[in-house]
């Protein structure tokens, strides 16, 4: 009776699943981009991989607990003793080992697929968007286009993005599922992130990493479109937004949600991102310089943190 | 209790011998938490912020005082702790003595060390570079003056008990945690001092 | 007024002020329970000042009891919360207090005491010993443990809970941004139980090195007293990080230092890498015994040795070696380059070798035994097939380029419980229903016990196999509410209802010790599952001194070489027993180190100094206090020994 109740179990398991899934695909799971396309194969191997691990333990485990129950066996049976062979924990271990190896392998070269400029799209000249956050908004700054967006970012679709992350307040992270993985956005460094779009489109994006209270809410839209509409669409920008003045740019730190906006100009001119950029040559030394040359900056960056 | 003769006073019972063990165990656990400060102590080194940095501010006279005084109460320590074991009640308490004194010497020139950081501006919560110097010196300051209150309450009872398994088991284990400070006042020395003027 | 101002609870709630009354009730009517029952004196004799490790061990059982219910009841109001789209049952200022003090409650309130209670319980019998090695270190432990517990718990009916998430981030955990005193709590509280538990890693350290029974080299300990070994050895290392790490969290919170801050150079990546510096062996610390309990457990009912003793042993070493060097995996998205992230990667990947040696073993044990499906046994049996669907995810999240999309997601969330609630629950209540004969004189209900098991693995399944499916579709974690649009609603429905029926079984546990009080057979004997161990080789319940004689072993397995192959474990004569006396200090002590942490919570520094001083003036007491302890002289056991004996049959 308890293997049928096992048996339900695992058909429920996997109905739900199938269902499920089935309905709609999974955002992880429905790439629109290389860097996700090389996330969701990832997944999608060591899903396989890691099914066969299970159905192997639970085969090994379902014939064990039957062959071996205590009811199938004579009452005299006397159980011998054992203490263990070389060979078989030399196979239990050998054949993880493998598993192991070549999933590092594709690990290994996955990070540094993802941690570059896509490949597909070396050839293009990457399009540089800094995106901070404030509790609870995201702001974009295009420095090349010189235009600032709140909680809504256009990009060209078949052109490398590279995302400049940083924050004025907790730790956030920068997740846009369908793109790519995320990446943490902090105050005291700029981390980078690589992403790309193959074909115009709209995606979710949000603050992935919990920052308080508007956490939830923390999110921002995406479209992806091509190269001459997204021209058009800085062009617009340049023709109808007000410029973002130092003071309006305080008003949008205070924390709360806001709805979509738009300026020109950026604030990196005037509350520049933080020096220190993880995992570049820059010593901790030139580092603290830096901070002293900018002290101007940082006593700003200070007082919009205190409010 | 049994008492076997044939070994010191300090591990002569079952019950010595385990204090003794569960003490490097607890020296064990003392060492991760120091390494730990120093790990936090050399990320936040560079981070001075807008205060100063170690090279301003360390004055080499005071921490050299320092330092000969805690090495030779270590040494001192040895010599109460062969006294002890030779049953000379008086030595040990005379050398015991001596490495108190050395300890609340020490305790004194850090005291005015510290009291100089905060006159020159590097206070705790001047950076993270200064926090993190006085939090490492500051745990290590606190374990010395918890030692010498521990010390004086030992040579207490060995005044009015004698030495007797337990007095000699306790004041075993307390020259096991005077070496131990002093050991890691070499790294502070090494790696926060000389490492921080040069 | 501005004095009592911050004692007020800053989100109030109809849910707050109803818990409040109910606590306060609660209270006033155990208060009252005891004073009518005259039961004040037994409590302090027996309970209060106790120093048998046994005795501590119960303690820590229903501390632990107590805190799976409180961290139950978060649990289900968070998926309550999220079982529907735009739900207003919990605001998201109480959410995030809910599921900060959910994961607190649960790993180190929950969890850790109940592991502790084995290793009180069970160190002692399983080695041979009449106590631990400083059976009044061992009450200071529990003091220390209880008093950070009841000073965390405190917290939500004043001042406010800790809202920055277990792992309590800077520089979201700095006053400017949790501004309640919450995290003021977490970081003092936290500080003063973790060094309860560092106290008890040493003491076990030190019992198990020292005061094996005669014969029982390393290699020949039972496997649960391998495994606790290791933990606590675990704990010895990775503790003071914890120690360090609140410290300076406090000094930041209280003292305006800069440490974590944004601001002079402070540095918030250092909080998330020394928290995992601790909290990832931490985990392993929770595990290994749990591995140890399913190792027991599965061979007394393949009625066959453990398979593989050795590698077993070895395996758990590699584990804890590893523990140490996987930290930064909790972390892949923090941008330290693709270089960092496979080192990581491929060190996380390589510690499900040893697991999955561990695993083989244990089906190797079953294999050509006898198996009989008792409770315990059938909890190990859903543990394998379940645990290893935890393991093979933990794989695929150390793939760090795809970990870049699981990352703070449900996907992660239901990892972490597919490897602790079958992993480390199951263990417990396995443990728990296995050794409940030996501390309690009768046998919990198998057919209940067998009904929570099954229900407790369906509401499993059903609550946290759909967040790795939410979680792949997008679902954040810690996210208070999501819009109907984002298609999680049925899910998380489902989800609710898992919660739901696991909450049942645990309430069906419950019932099943009640209907066990009542109904069991007090008829028992000394070893009723027929097991191998030492603990089962005296009587029930265990006199104070554990063994009349010290009992000679020979093999792992040194009960069952006595029953079935001749080995004699009781050679010579009973002799007085030195016992340690009971003492009133560790608990005046916890008492003093709980005034201590409110104090500081809030800041009131004269009696925060006042306290200090008090705390000070206990250790220099107990230093000059002489107490030899006592002896039970032989005629006393000798009648024990004899009453036990009638007992029984």
């Amino acid at each position: 009776m308890k293997i049928k109740v096992k048996w339900a179990l695992l058909t429920m398991i996997f109905t739900i699943a199938t269902v499920l899934t089935g309905c709609e695909p999974l955002l992880v799971l429905d790439p629109k981009g290389p860097q996700a396309k090389t996330q969701a194969d990832d997944i999608m191997l060591s899903i396989l991989l890691m099914s066969g691990i299970v159905i192997v333990v639970l085969a090994i485990l379902v014939f064990v607990l039957i062959k071996y129950r205590a009811s199938n066996q004579k009452d005299d049976y006397e159980p011998p003793h054992i203490e263990g062979s070389a060979l078989v924990e030399a196979i239990c271990i050998g054949i993880p080992v493998v598993i192991v190896i070549f999933l590092s392998f594709v690990s290994v070269k996955s990070n540094y697929e993802v941690e570059a400029t896509p490949a597909a799209y070396e050839d293009t000249e990457p399009l540089i968007v800094y995106a901070s956050t404030s509790n609870w908004k995201w702001h974009f700054s295009y420095p090349e286009e010189d235009i600032e967006t709140v909680n809504y970012l256009y990009i060209p679709a078949g052109r490398a993005i590279e995302f400049k992350l940083y924050s004025y307040g907790p730790i956030t992270s920068f997740w846009i599922p369908q793109l790519g993985g995320q990446k943490y956005a902090m105050a005291d460094m700029v981390t980078t992130l690589h992403l790309a779009a193959d074909n115009p489109g709209e995606f979710m994006g949000r603050n992935a990493n919990f920052s308080g209270a508007g956490f939830a809410k923390n999110t921002f839209e995406v479209t992806a479109m091509s190269q001459a509409d997204f021209d058009e669409w800085v062009e617009e920008v340049h023709e109808t937004a007000t410029p973002l003045t130092e003071d309006k740019f305080e008003e949008l730190l205070e924390p709360g949600h806001l709805g979509r906006s738009t300026y020109t100009g950026t604030h990196l001119e005037f509350s520049p991102a933080p020096e220190h950029n993880h995992g570049s040559t820059e010593s901790e030394v030139d580092h603290s310089e830096h901070e002293n040359h900018d002290s101007n900056h940082s006593d700003e960056e200070s007082d919009h943190a205190h409010h | 209790m049994k008492i076997d003769n044939s070994l010191p006073l300090e591990y002569s019972t079952e019950e010595n011998n385990l204090k003794i063990l569960g003490f490097w165990i607890f020296l064990g656990a003392e060492i991760m938490l120091f390494a730990t400060l120093f790990t936090m102590y050399f990320t936040l080194e560079n981070r001075i912020g807008n205060g100063p940095s170690g090279a301003e501010i360390f004055e080499i006279t005071p921490v050299l005082v320092e330092t000969i005084l805690l090495l030779t109460s270590s040494f001192v320590i040895g010599l109460g702790i062969h006294a002890m074991r030779l049953g000379n009640k008086k030595a040990m308490m005379i050398f015991f003595s001596i490495t108190l004194l050395l300890g609340a010497g020490f305790l004194g020139f850090e005291i005015y060390e510290f009291v100089h950081y905060i006159h020159v501006g590097a206070t705790l919560q001047t950076s993270a570079f200064t926090a993190a110097l006085l939090t490492t010196l500051g745990t290590h300051g606190l374990h010395v003056t918890f030692g010498l209150f521990w010390g004086i309450a030992i040579l207490i009872q060995i005044k009015k008990r004698g030495l007797t398994p337990e007095t000699t088991n306790k004041s075993f284990i307390f020259s096991l945690y005077w070496h131990f400070l002093d050991v890691i006042w070499i790294f502070i020395f090494s790696f926060i001092y000389l490492k921080g003027m040069m | 007024m501005d004095f009592f101002d911050r004692f007020a609870v800053p989100h109030p709630s109809f849910l707050i002020y109803a818990s409040m009354v109910g606590i306060g009730l609660t209270m006033i009517a155990i208060v009252l329970g005891i004073t009518y029952f005259k039961k004040w004196g037994y409590l302090w004799r027996e309970w209060i000042t106790t120093v048998d490790h046994k005795r501590i061990g119960i303690m820590y059982l229903l501390v632990a009891l107590l805190m799976l219910f409180r961290g139950g009841v978060d649990a289900v109001m968070m998926r309550y919360q999220l079982s529907m789209p735009d739900n207003t049952f919990l605001d998201s200022q109480h959410y995030n207090e809910v599921f900060t003090t959910h994961g607190i409650v649960m790993i180190l309130f929950m969890a850790m005491p109940f592991i502790t209670f084995f290793f009180n319980y069970l160190i002692p019998l399983q080695i041979g010993a009449r106590d631990v090695a400083f059976p009044r270190l061992n009450a200071l432990s529990f003091w220390l443990f209880f008093m950070g517990m009841g000073l965390f718990n405190i917290s939500f009916i004043v001042g406010g809970s800790p809202d920055a998430g277990w792992t309590s981030y800077f520089p979201l955990a700095n006053n400017e941004f949790s501004p309640s005193v919450g995290t003021n709590y977490y970081m003092i509280a936290i500080q003063i139980a973790g060094l309860g538990t560092m106290i008890s890693g040493i003491n076990f350290i030190t019992t198990i090195l020292k005061m094996r029974a005669p014969g029982m080299k390393l290699m020949k300990m039972p496997m649960f007293t391998w495994s606790a070994f290791i933990a606590n050895v675990i704990v010895v290392f990775a503790f003071p990080v914890l120690t360090v790490l609140l410290a300076l969290g406090t000094m930041d919170r209280l003292f305006g230092t800069n440490f974590f801050t944004t601001d002079n150079g402070g540095m918030d990546m250092l909080w998330a890498n020394l928290f995992w510096v601790w909290g990832h062996p931490e985990v392993y610390i929770l595990i290994l015994p749990a591995f140890g309990l399913y190792s027991e457990i599965i061979a007394t009912f393949a009625r066959r040795n453990l398979y593989g003793y050795k590698s077993m042993v070895v395996s758990m070493v590699v584990i804890s070696v590893f523990s140490f060097l996987v930290w930064t995996h909790h972390f892949f998205t923090m941008g330290q380059g693709a270089f960092t992230n496979s080192i990581f990667s491929i060190t996380t990947m390589a510690i499900a070798i040893p697991t999955g040696v561990k695993i083989f073993n244990w089906l190797f044990t079953l294999w050509k035994g006898k198996i009989i499906f008792t409770t315990p046994m059938l909890y190990s049996m859903l543990f394998i097939p379940l645990f290893t669907l935890g393991g093979v995810t933990g794989v695929m999240l150390a793939m760090s380029a795809a970990d870049y999309q699981y990352h703070n997601t449900m996907f992660l969330v239901a990892h972490f419980h597919n490897v602790i609630i079958p992993g480390v629950v199951y263990a417990m209540i396995a443990g728990l229903t296995f050794y409940w004969p030996k501390m309690f004189g009768f046998m919990l209900n198998e057919r209940i016990g067998k009904w929570t098991a099954w229900l407790m693995s369906v509401g499993f399944v059903l609550a946290f196999i759909p967040m790795y499916i939410t979680g792949l579709d997008g679902q954040a974690r810690r996210m208070y509410t999501y819009s109907e649009s984002t298609g999680f609603s049925m899910l998380n429905m489902v989800s609710f209802i898992g919660a739901g029926i696991m909450a049942i079984s645990f309430a069906l546990l419950v019932y099943n010790i009640y209907y066990s009080i009542r109904y069991a057979s007090r008829d028992i004997g000394n070893d009723p599952w027929d097991a191998r161990s030492l603990e089962w080789a005296t009587h029930t319940p265990v006199p104070e001194y554990n063994f009349a004689i010290t009992p000679q072993v020979a093999s792992t397995q040194a009960f069952w070489d006595a029953k079935k192959n001749g080995h004699e474990l009781f050679k010579g004569k009973i002799e007085k027993i030195h016992m340690p006396n009971n003492s009133g200090w560790p608990f005046i002590l916890g008492c003093i180190f709980f005034v201590f942490g409110f104090a500081m919570v809030f800041s009131i520094w004269p009696l925060a100094i006042v306290t200090l001083i008090g705390i000070l003036g206990c250790l220099v007491y107990r230093s000059f206090e002489k107490d030899h302890g006592r002896y039970i002289s032989v005629e006393e056991i000798e009648e024990t020994e004899a009453k036990l004996r009638g007992a029984k049959k």
